[in-house]
């Protein structure tokens, strides 16, 4: 909210000045009251291996995160450039393999790579699109200045979040919506569906039928997956709702079998196929994967998309944009000390306590160490770790992130967060929801902005140039 | 629509009603032991049969009182009728089915659940029991409410209302089946107060009693009652009701096409037996062997109903 000179921010002027003039007691029964909103409307996330009681809310923080037009408009053709050169890659790696010729990133880097799919050499995905959604992880650093932290290209999740966040603020404090030029966010479940619909294989009529893929009722994120199909106006389905039929994956309704054109699936890729894959699964469809090279169905997003966002490739990836869109990187990455290469680990193991260290197929911040806050005990167990494993980590220095407002017990107190915008991919084009899911680190200092340890959501606003 | 979908929907409304059938039950069980009119522990155990929860509560039991009676039915999650129970598979249901149901109704099942699961988390004591029993009813009824103001007139639609009105005909034939002797014509010579307290107690137990003193006045014994709760199509909760309304839905759901004709048949066997009878004609083949072989199609109405359209697989 308020920039290095400390003075207000002009995005937040109108917003505090509002603010200003709130009853603290009054904003607090709001919190409140948001929270008991997001229960009955059922906003809740489950957590694995609990009982039915375990459903719990995301703190949510009423102060909204403001970024102006401006800094949106320059952030976006970043995430556009971004977005582009990750299909572009995808489908590279996928067929001639021009970037790994061209010297840009090393064989192995592809080839022993857990995150690639064999599977998927030579097809040709419908539309030529690998990833329908992507959801990139940003921070800000100061002034127009982002860093990406993670470019999530599997199956991102949150964006529930982004749209009931809203909803929550439109219905509490209508007031500010009418003082601040807020860009609106709600088209998102509907440019989803054009979207998806958009990117039907060739088997599909005029009106592809799109489905949502869940794991199940007892998923973490399944009152997402229901919202989603909820407000697209399409079928939720379950692995044991699918079979093959006539060439098709096809569900079962009431009135017999009815083929579905494309399958938003938020089952991971190893579930997704019992046949092909992990043959224990339950969730997925046996010969789903057949269907698909055939061109009988979309898979969005496609499998073997997660070598995109891959902790390790994701070092390169100011290679990988200028090698396919032939521009520099309007992003920036955070600078990576890839553990494989020995030079690299020996500076990480003598600057260790200025580090963040994380596994390369690690998620969710766990299996994490941030060098400036750990303890001497936790520092010498990742050395012995990093030594044993390289290959497992690499490590970044930590950012000097800039912080918004949450409304704490004594009123305003700064957190640290980060930003997830969420982006629609079809062949007609990228499409950007202005906004995203901001997450916030509600303990003080903490730089963990996660969920599953102790993170927060606020509503995030983008507003009129 | 989905199979799973529509199994989803007619379970949600199965327990949604259900769980207000129990309440009512309840309600009534505890007006007549207050009575002090009768053996209080044969009438718990009459109230425990019709709700269909007898056996397991013997099976878990040594004895039988009021305070473990009310508690088997209203809160034990070893009972999968209690009123716990049903309240938690309706919402698990409702889970399932989100995206076929309005977000107001979603909304009503599960403020039901959040609002019940506080008020049941403990033992319900004496005092406590009517307004607790008029909760229940509240929620079951704002759920019915909003089912009706917000929902499209589509299969959905019908495959809620199958559930529903499945287990309200299951529920009216088992009340009927567990008093069915109180209503006997050689009962009916004795007319004492018991009996008049057994009469009303039914009339209570299926909300009839203020349609049943309008229709008959001061007047009306066990012919008429059984009457009004089996044969009269006016009385929502009769037989012949569901039945009608079960075979307009299945007839929606059969329109055009294979699919849903077995059940629907089977539907109009049952109405048309309910249409072409007078209750004199119920009591002379016999009461008890009339509702036992209503139960009986019941089942195989809702099995049919399962299997053609598609619930599990």
């Amino acid at each position: 909210m308020w920039g290095r000179d400390a003075g207000l921010r002009e995005p937040y002027r109108n917003f505090h000045a509002w603010f200003d003039q709130e009853d603290p007691k009054r904003l607090r029964a709001k919190n409140r009251e948001a929270e008991d909103l997001f229960r009955l409307t059922g906003i809740t996330f489950n957590v694995y291996g609990r009982s039915e009681a375990e459903e719990r809310l995301i703190p949510f923080d009423i102060i909204p995160r403001i970024i102006s037009g401006s800094e949106w408009a320059k952030l976006s053709r970043g995430i556009d450039q971004r977005v582009r050169a990750i299909n572009a890659f995808l489908h590279d790696i996928y067929h001639t393999q021009e970037i790994v010729k061209a010297g840009r990133i090393p064989k192995e880097m592809i080839a022993q790579n857990e995150a690639f799919l064999p599977h998927m050499i030579g097809v040709d995905v419908p539309g030529g699109v690998y990833t329908h959604i992507v959801g990139i992880d940003l921070v800000r650093t100061g002034p127009g200045e982002f860093f990406v932290l993670e470019d999530n290209a599997r199956t991102p999740s949150g964006v529930s979040y982004m749209l009931e966040n809203r909803e929550t603020m439109l219905q509490m404090f209508p007031e500010l919506f009418s003082k601040n030029r807020v860009q609106p966010v709600q088209h998102y479940p509907i440019d989803l569906r054009r979207s998806l619909a958009a990117c039907a294989p060739k088997a599909a009529g005029a009106n592809p039928t799109v489905a949502v893929l869940t794991p199940g009722i007892y998923n973490s994120a399944y009152f997402e997956h229901a919202f989603l199909a909820d407000q697209m106006g399409v079928e939720l389905v379950e692995g044991h709702d699918l079979r093959v039929v006539d060439g098709r994956v096809a569900m079962r309704t009431t009135h017999g079998y009815k083929a579905i054109d494309v399958l938003y699936r938020r089952v991971d890729d190893d579930f997704l196929d019992p046949l092909n894959f992990n043959p224990e699964s339950q969730l997925g469809v046996p010969g789903i994967m057949d269907v698909y090279r055939a061109g009988g169905i979309t898979i969005a997003n496609a499998p073997g998309t997660g070598i995109s966002d891959d902790k390790a490739i994701y070092s390169y990836m100011p290679e990988i944009v200028e090698f396919y869109t032939g521009e520099r990187p309007l992003l920036q990455n955070v600078p990576t000390h890839r553990c494989s290469e020995p030079d690299a680990l020996a500076y990480v193991l003598d600057n260790l306590e200025d580090l963040v260290v994380k596994e390369v197929h690690g998620s969710g911040g766990y299996g994490m160490l941030i060098g400036p806050t750990a303890t001497r005990k936790d520092l010498a167990a990742f050395r012995r770790k990093l030594k044993a494993r390289p290959k497992n980590y690499i490590a970044q220095p930590t950012l000097s992130l800039s912080t918004v407002p949450i409304f704490a017990q004594k009123g305003l107190a700064p957190r640290h967060v980060d930003l997830r915008p969420f982006v629609l991919v079809s062949p007609d084009g990228i499409k950007i929801t202005p906004g995203g899911l901001t997450r916030v680190a509600l303990k003080k200092g903490s730089l963990v902005v996660n969920s599953s340890q102790g993170g927060g959501t606020k509503d995030t606003w983008v507003l009129e140039e | 629509m989905l199979g799973k979908t529509a199994n989803g929907l007619y379970w949600m409304y199965r327990y949604m009603e259900r769980a207000e059938n129990a309440a009512r039950l309840i309600e009534t069980g505890q007006r007549i032991a207050l009575t002090r009119l009768n053996q209080t522990d044969k009438e718990w155990a009459s109230v425990l049969r019709s709700g269909d929860c007898l056996q397991g509560y013997t099976a878990t039991h040594d004895e039988m009182s009021r305070d473990l009676a009310v508690d088997w039915m209203l809160r034990s999650k070893d009972n999968p009728s209690s009123v716990v129970s049903s309240i938690n598979a309706a919402r698990l249901n409702a889970r399932l089915v989100r995206t076929a149901i309005t977000g107001e109704v979603w909304e009503a099942v599960n403020s039901a659940y959040m609002t019940l699961k506080k008020a049941l988390g403990r033992k319900v004591s004496e005092r406590e029991l009517p307004s607790v029993l008029r909760l229940i009813r509240h929620h079951a009824a704002l759920v019915r409410g909003v089912t009706h103001g917000t929902m499209l007139r589509n299969e959905i639609y019908d495959f809620a209302r199958l559930g529903t009105f499945l287990e309200r005909a299951d529920n009216t034939a088992r009340i009927l089946d567990v008093k069915y002797y109180v209503l006997l014509p050689s009962a009916r010579s004795v007319g004492s107060s018991i009996d008049n307290v057994q009469w009303e107690s039914i009339l209570r137990s299926v909300s009839a009693r203020g349609g049943f003193r309008m229709e008959y006045g001061a007047g009306g014994g066990p012919r008429e009652i059984a009457d009004f709760l089996i044969l009269d199509k006016r009385m929502p909760r009769s037989l012949a009701f569901c039945a009608g309304e079960l075979s307009t839905n299945l007839g929606f759901l059969a329109k055009g096409g294979d699919v849903g004709q077995a059940s629907r048949n089977k539907v109009r066997a049952l109405e048309n037996g309910l249409l072409s009878k007078s209750i004199d004609d119920i009591f002379r083949h016999g009461l008890h062997e009339f509702l036992q072989t209503t139960l009986k199609d019941l089942t195989a109405i809702s099995r049919q109903i399962e299997e053609e359209f598609r619930f599990y697989a």
